[in-house]
């Protein structure tokens, strides 16, 4: 099998597995699994502008909640349709990336960080301020009624859990896909080769601002998806989704799936999700399981999962 | 009540607000400046603070001005400790790497936070002030301990500020932030450095706590606010710049009770996160540092 | 002709010190130019203020007829200038083939040059003798190496000024000799502007030769009339040696 070969059929057999599980897993997994590839959707969002391009951003709970209200602020105050609503989403995270791109990009490092971080804080508090329009600390429940998609072979319930895990993992796999050949494009090789070395790509003829904006434009578009596919699949949306633990999440999910490759966002969020659930067997103590994951991680096991299995024994993964 | 009486009251809570938070910050500028790490668990040890200062006086007992005094001791020294023990166990192991060193504490907040609710619960709980004389001023009468509050962090602060300038160890702290291999070279050790600034750090903000509890109570989600503000009061103020902290924090914790008496504090929160954000997209030498 | 890169009175100063100090500069297409001085003559200044990647304080840079002295970093090398780095910065965690994979897809992407990539990059690398090394990883090469493949990237870029900053430094006698071929190889497609310590190599190479001293230009000329000029042996090539 050639190295291309062997990458797409890897994927493939990952999206197979997924879909296998659809059929096999109890309930209760079953509805987990739906959350968590949506959430993963989001991680893989983060992964591009934190693997690939190198940018610790500390406020994507934003583009999240921006797809989650777009969405769900769309259908409660517009009466839009599950399909439009969705692309209305899309639209409000490319705006917002492009705003906090274009100010943010200028600063790099901690400054990144940290304004990426207030930027997030005062998105959260905007949707707290602005409560009459978004619902304010309750938050907004979509109705089942409006999370029903009429299409030419009848409708498609959102509420349903086959549908919801389907839906998921269709977005999911487009979104994997996409990432692949994004990264495994000459975009992709800049992206990594500003992380790498900015002064060098510059001097290769590489507007390295317009990458990286390019690359955060992407990343948001991501996330809002996966923020808009939570609120249709789920029927909530709340603004604890845009409080800094939502930018720390898929931080930790890729820093542990292993940053900068392909399968990493998804590893991560499911090691994580199992972790905590297992662990709240034993403690309720959530916030203590993520906190040791995250400095041990540090400390012992910077690549992640993925990104060991791949420096030791698979270097052809993307 | 007038609108004066009403804005020197404002005034007055703003200045209590301000004694805190120069203090907070204090302590995060230094960490930042000399080891160039961001804590993001500041907030945390403020809260860490805050928590065993209900602690030491529910134990102590008695009078509250004994039970203050006790917690105004031991309260820092133990956050110092925490302090030191993530520096040795965690920092230093990951070579003070500036992303390495934000998760990894982020992770430490995290750690803190969950402690403190296991522990302590998620009830406020009120610690008395020492004592509670009201000084009666023509239009309302007010708290003597809020006053005594930036009287204390008025001294604590021209402390800092002559130990900094005029002692052995303030020369030895500014020439690690200087340049950390020549220090290193000039046989400072840098690593026992770093150890003690992350501890006075910590206790500075820690100190803050103890002082604030009497006025807020504590709780285990206490140290958002003073984390953020402090980032605020740093990013304005201008790195290793002790005046440039004082006058941010006067700016800030003035302005935060003035604009908060008369609006919403959501949105004077929004507006002041926005503003921040802004400096440190185009001043990121603050408003009073200089540009390089 | 017109001359294909100019500079007049290209100034820099950092803080008090003129490092680059009313520099009137230019190099006809096809020539082979080097650029001597002792160190901190404000060589590799001079070079960075060519490229963009310091600004000027006072002066113009023109190349091809063309005023780029405000024109971002990313864009001059798009016209056509390339620049090597002094210290060797190569992508040390990519591989060879993505070193210059980089380079060309920028290449083929403003139309310098057509046909496919990977027909590009081996180009490149055959051309200074690494293609079989296309698949290291570059961090991993030996140094000489690594200042080949740096080279390998300016080659990928169809320059039409390439900048060498030290090529040879750190490169053994019989590396330095297949440079100096090389180096006559690029220059049958492209001008070069080389700084350079090693008098040898400048001899053998340039047809003319820039001297600079404290950020001024001390002399210029064919290589016979520099090592001729007193004034340069006295500031540079060491009085009566």
């Amino acid at each position: 099998m050639t190295a291309n070969a062997r990458v797409y059929a890897l994927h493939i057999a990952v999206i197979a597995a997924l879909l296998a599980l659809n059929f096999l897993l109890p309930a209760y997994h079953h509805g987990l699994m739906a959350r968590i590839l949506v959430l993963a959707t989001f991680a893989m969002g983060y992964n591009l502008t934190f693997g690939y391009g190198g940018l610790l951003s500390l406020g994507h709970a934003m583009f999240f909640a921006a797809g989650l209200y777009g969405a769900g602020l769309g259908i409660h105050h517009l009466g839009l349709g599950v399909a439009s609503a969705f692309l209305a989403a899309l639209a409000c995270g490319a705006v917002l990336a492009l705003a906090v791109g274009l100010l943010a990009l200028r600063t790099t490092g901690v400054a990144f960080m940290i304004v990426t971080l207030m930027f997030s804080q005062a998105f959260q508090l905007a949707i707290l301020h602005f409560s009459a329009f978004t619902g304010g600390d309750q938050g907004l429940v979509l109705r089942p009624q409006q999370r029903r998609v009429e299409t030419g072979l009848g409708a498609l319930d959102l509420t349903d859990p086959t549908t919801r895990y389907l839906v998921a993992l269709a977005l999911f796999t487009v979104v994997l896909f996409a990432m692949l050949a994004t990264v495994r494009s000459g975009f992709g090789r800049v992206l990594v080769a500003i992380r790498e070395n900015e002064e060098r790509t510059r001097m290769l003829g590489y507007d390295t601002f317009a990458n990286r904006l390019a690359a955060l434009v992407g990343s948001g578009v991501i996330c809002a998806a996966a923020g808009a596919a939570y609120a249709l699949l789920f029927g909530y949306v709340g603004a604890n989704f845009a409080s800094v633990q939502y930018s720390i999440l898929p931080l930790l999910w890729v820093l542990l799936g292993g940053a900068a490759t392909t399968l990493g966002p998804l590893v991560g969020a499911v090691f994580m999700y199992y972790v905590v659930d297992i662990a709240s067997g034993y403690t309720s103590a959530y916030m203590l399981v993520v906190g040791a994951a995250l400095i041990l991680l540090v400390l012992f096991f910077r690549k992640g999962l993925i990104g060991t299995v791949r420096e030791h024994w698979a270097r052809w993964l993307p | 009540m007038g609108f004066g009486p009403h804005l020197l009251l404002a005034v007055l809570e703003g200045l209590v607000t301000s004694a805190v938070l120069a203090l907070t910050a204090l302590g995060l500028s230094l960490v930042f400046g000399v080891m160039r790490v961001v804590n993001v668990a500041h907030g945390e040890l403020f809260m860490l603070g805050a928590v065993l200062a209900w602690a030491v006086t529910t134990a102590v007992g008695g009078s509250p001005a004994l039970g203050f005094a006790a917690a105004l001791v031991i309260a820092p020294l133990i956050v110092g400790a925490v302090a030191v023990l993530a520096e040795r166990l965690v920092l230093r192991r990951v070579d003070y790497d500036p992303e390495a060193t934000i998760v990894a504490t982020i992770g430490l907040l995290y750690i803190i936070q969950q402690l403190a609710l296991t522990f302590y619960g998620a009830d406020a709980r009120p610690v008395p002030p020492p004592y509670n004389m009201r000084i009666a001023l023509p239009w309302f009468g007010y708290s003597a301990y809020k006053l005594s509050v930036i009287g204390a962090s008025a001294l604590l602060l021209a402390v800092a500020w002559l130990v900094l300038t005029r002692t052995r160890a303030g020369l030895i702290m500014r020439a690690t932030q200087y340049d950390r291999e020549t220090a290193q070279a000039f046989g400072i050790p840098v690593e026992r450095v770093y150890a003690a600034v992350f501890a006075i750090g910590a206790m500075l903000a820690a100190i803050a706590a103890v002082l604030i509890v009497p006025i807020t109570q504590a709780h285990y989600l206490m140290g958002q606010d003073p984390l953020l503000l402090s980032f605020a009061v740093v990013i304005i103020g201008g790195l290793g710049s002790l005046r440039g902290t004082v006058v941010a924090a006067l700016l800030i914790g003035v302005s935060d009770g003035v604009i908060s008496m008369f609006f919403s504090p959501t949105l004077a929160k929004l507006i002041a996160t926005l503003a921040v954000a802004m400096v440190l997209v185009f001043r990121p030498q603050g408003l009073f540092g200089k540009a390089m | 002709m017109t001359p294909l890169l100019e500079t007049r009175g290209l100034s820099r100063n950092f803080g008090g010190l003129r490092a680059v100090d009313h520099v009137d500069f230019s190099v006809m297409p096809g020539e082979i130019r080097a650029i001597i001085g002792p160190n901190g003559a404000g060589k590799t200044t001079f070079v960075s203020l060519v490229c963009g990647r310091i600004a000027p304080s006072a002066g113009a840079i023109i190349f091809d007829g063309a005023d780029i002295t405000t024109l971002p970093a990313h864009r001059r090398v798009r016209l056509g200038i390339a620049y090597t780095f002094q210290i060797t910065s190569v992508y040390a965690n990519l591989s060879v083939f993505d070193n210059v994979a980089l380079a060309m897809q920028r290449t083929l992407a403003d139309g310098r040059a057509q046909g496919r990539l990977r027909a590009g990059v081996m180009e490149a690398l055959e051309r200074v003798g690494l293609a079989d090394r296309a698949s290291a990883t570059a961090g991993q090469l030996a140094y000489g190496h690594q200042r080949l493949l740096e080279v390998a990237m300016g080659l990928a870029l169809k320059p039409r000024l390439m900048m060498l900053d030290e090529p040879t430094q750190g490169l053994g006698d019989s590396e330095i000799e297949s440079f100096i071929a090389l180096v006559r190889e690029i220059a049958a497609s492209a001008t070069v502007l080389l700084i350079e310590h090693n008098m040898d190599v400048v001899m053998q190479l340039a047809h003319r030769i820039t001297v600079l001293e404290a950020g001024r230009v001390l002399a210029e000329g064919a290589p016979e009339a520099i090592r001729a000029d007193a004034a340069v042996q006295r500031a540079y090539l060491g009085g009566g040696a």
